[in-house]
């Protein structure tokens, strides 16, 4: 124990004396989350309307109306050729055309359905199955009106009455805040780690080390604790901006909480270390972190794309991704407020990865110092 | 010309040199492309849905069916009372929660409408929001279905409007299709702007800067000649991961290819140089990766358009973006791709991008300037 601490005080001092990397890592990821928690949203508003309307009478007005003012587009272009229909489409500027043939009015009072075409851009599918969804369902609710209007009950049999839970309003900002969080503590957590073991060796005082009556375990254990010092400051910050900025809620138990983020930081801490005792250059241990830390964290954790939806050997894969476990782990205390109950399985595979990553680590330094 | 010759060769030495980082960064980004992009997937399938069924009648019976019988929904479990759904959406094994309550079946039957309860799990609100689109689309289409023989025995013609969508560019709404081509470009960002990042700093690390400082080389010499051997590494690895995107992930290719590499060149300048300025305002290795990561990497990753859409952005925030080059490269590359334009319509983009590599490297070769005289 004395040794992991002393380990622990040099490595202080030496972090110490750079205060740039230490600035960048208590206060830059806090800064981060308040930028990024504001700027990122999947809530689609003002979506960029093209109309093309043939028909020019009070009935096909009255139909962009209820698009315009359903609050989600915003008209920008009147199309008049098929030239400037594909103008806009190829460069972008609208998501969606809405086409009123000729005839819509006339067809109307003579008592036919007429066809009403939606031109999607769908080459963002996902922005576009909603921009479909939120299209259809005005369509059809003018349709309902119109019908109610000329005097017959248009209500369909079967009414869908949707209600969310945990996030009423389904604001994007109380899922991907905790994602965001997840994300930076990771990337901070394995890039403040990587670099700490190789730089010894590229620079020869490992020889010094080895030569001190110290464990492999207990240099590397002592190697984690001032970085965990700093992580989980740097990590206190996040939470601060999290519930005082963006109201994320807080539902569940606070000893529960901070235990959770110590166990996911000691894992992503791990595994910094495990990539330094790994690589012979720095330049190598910044491509393995990157590569270990930077995209799987954002696309396998199901922070932004469901972990259900992918192939089930991919679904495998994101079991070493330690930033799944504490999504949900995160998400259940905050948002929903389950306790150990439920989220003890996560918990549980946490401690696992730590112990695998840390305990790899020093055998790898121990292979190397003998 | 000899000078940046010998500069470019030395380089290359150095990098056979290490050869876990030669594999690295030519195989790294192979593995990569295969398991980010088959879990780049934002359609919903397989929505695990719970139901409470109240009524158990053959009308309900019927609605449950619908929805496992569509590809976007498993039905994961059946309750009969709408308390009992708490633990599915507590513990996450079901996203959504459909309540029918009882007596659906007979007012279905006597012609008044019935209202069926969708409950979604918000805690993940983007997969929510999905999800409940399909769900209300799905009896919506059922409820029309229901409706259309009673209309007809009515027999009062009125008119309405049915909506036809269309959807161009990737009309199976593949998400596939539209996160490849950014994928490509993040990885291409990653190795490049690491390798480079590095390039200079460790020089002054190690104490070799001194030494190429003595030697004849110009400032603009040593930036162009750490350059070239990364440009050609990059290349390889564009070569690559584009073939893939192309052959295994079909990703259709609608434009010239010719300007897809035209324009993936430039964009490697503009990583490249990055990497180039980061490493001559570093002191440490640490602190270019540092830099690098949290200042480049970061924001270009998130603020890009990549995954979240730049309209959705507030209007503070979306200047910020014109100052990301990987959100030029990203309209191009997803434009070559999908829609198949070429240089009439892309050029303010390929300008923009062309700008930002040329002044990267020349703060780079003026930093440098600075730093080691």
């Amino acid at each position: 124990m004395r040794k992991v601490l002393s380990v622990g005080r040099k490595e202080m001092r030496q972090i110490a004396r750079d205060s740039r990397t230490l600035m960048i890592l208590v206060f830059i990821p806090a800064f981060f989350l308040l930028i990024y928690g504001y700027a990122l949203s999947f809530d689609l508003r003002n979506i960029a309307l093209a109309v093309d309307d043939r028909d020019r009478s009070v009935e096909s007005r009255s139909l962009i109306a209820a698009f315009v003012n359903s609050g989600y587009f915003r008209l920008v272009a009147d199309v008049r050729s098929s030239d400037d229909l594909t103008r806009l489409m190829d460069r972008g500027e609208a998501r969606i055309v809405l086409v009123l043939p000729a005839g819509l009015s006339r067809d109307l009072a003579a008592g036919r359905t007429v066809p009403v075409q939606l031109l999607l851009d769908g080459d963002n599918a996902n922005a576009a199955t909603t921009v479909m969804n939120y299209a259809q369902t005005i369509v059809l609710s003018e349709s309902a009106r119109y019908r109610l209007e000329a005097g017959v009950p248009g209500s369909l049999p079967i009414v869908a009455e949707p209600r969310v839970w945990y996030n009423p309003r389904l604001e994007s900002a109380l899922f991907l805040v905790p994602g965001l969080m997840g994300y930076i503590i990771m990337i901070t957590a394995v890039v403040s780690t990587a670099l700490s073991i190789v730089r010894e060796k590229e620079r020869g005082t490992m020889e010094q080390v080895r030569m001190a009556p110290l464990g492999a375990l207990s240099f590397v254990l002592g190697k984690t604790v001032p970085y965990f010092v700093i992580s989980f400051v740097s990590a206190l910050g996040i939470l601060l901006v999290a519930m005082l900025m963006f109201g994320v809620p807080m539902h569940g138990s606070w000893p529960l909480l901070l235990g959770t983020i110590a166990l996911f930081l000691v894992g992503a801490l791990g595994l910094g270390l495990l990539i330094s005792s790994v690589a012979d250059s720095q330049q190598v241990a910044f491509q393995l972190a990157l590569l270990a830390s930077f995209l799987p964290t954002l696309m396998l954790s199901g922070f932004i794309f469901p972990i259900a939806s992918m192939p089930p050997f991919l679904q495998g894969v994101t079991y070493v991704v330690p930033a799944r476990y504490f999504l949900v782990a995160l998400r259940g205390i905050v948002l929903k407020g389950v306790g150990l109950e439920v989220i003890g399985p996560q918990l549980v595979a946490l401690s696992l990865y730590s112990s695998v990553v840390l305990l790899l680590a020093s055998a790898r330094l121990r292979r190397q110092w003998s | 010309m000899r000078r940046i010759r010998i500069l470019i060769w030395k380089e290359l030495i150095e990098l056979r040199q290490d050869p876990r980082l030669f594999g690295i960064v030519i195989l790294a980004p192979i593995i990569q492309l295969f398991a980010l992009a088959y879990a780049a997937t934002t359609d919903v399938r397989n929505v695990p849905i719970v139901v409470a069924d109240a009524d158990r009648s053959a009308s309900s019976r019927a609605l449950i069916a619908r929805f496992d019988a569509s590809p976007s929904f498993t039905v994961s479990g059946v309750v009969s009372a709408a308390n009992d759904v708490d633990p599915f959406l507590e513990q996450s094994e079901a996203w959504l929660a459909i309540a029918i309550p009882p007596g659906y079946h007979q007012r279905l039957v006597s012609g008044q409408p019935a209202p069926v309860q969708l409950l979604a799990d918000g805690s993940d609100a983007n997969s929510a929001g999905v999800a409940l689109g399909y769900a209300t689309a799905l009896i919506g289409g059922y409820a029309q279905e229901l409706a259309a023989p009673r209309a007809a025995a009515g027999s009062v013609a009125v008119g309405g409007y049915e909506p036809r969508v269309r959807v161009w560019f990737n009309p199976r709404l593949e998400s596939r299709d539209f996160m490849i081509p950014g994928i490509v470009a993040l990885l291409l960002l990653v190795v490049t702007t690491n390798l480079s990042s590095m390039g200079i700093v460790r020089e002054k690390e190690v104490g070799t800067l001194e030494q190429l400082n003595v030697t004849p080389l110009t400032r603009s010499q040593l930036i162009v000649g750490k350059l070239v051997p990364y440009a050609l590494i990059g290349l390889v690895d564009v070569v690559l991961v584009l073939t893939i995107a192309v052959s295994w992930f079909e990703v259709p290719l609608r434009g010239s290819v010719w300007l897809l590499f035209g324009t993936t060149l430039i964009y490697l300048l503009t990583t490249l140089g990055l990497g180039l300025f980061v490493s001559t305002i570093s002191a440490t290795q640490q602190q270019a990766m540092m830099t690098t990561t949290f200042f480049f990497l970061m924001p270009m990753v998130l603020l890009s358009g990549f995954v979240f859409p730049i309209e959705n952005m507030p209007a503070a925030i979306q200047p910020i973006t014109y100052l990301i080059p990987l959100r030029y490269f990203l309209v191009i590359l997803r434009s070559i791709f999908l829609k198949g334009v070429g240089l009439e319509t892309l050029w303010p983009q390929i300008l923009a991008l062309a700008a930002w590599g040329v002044g990267i490297l020349s703060l780079a070769i003026m930093r440098s300037s600075k730093t080691s005289a």
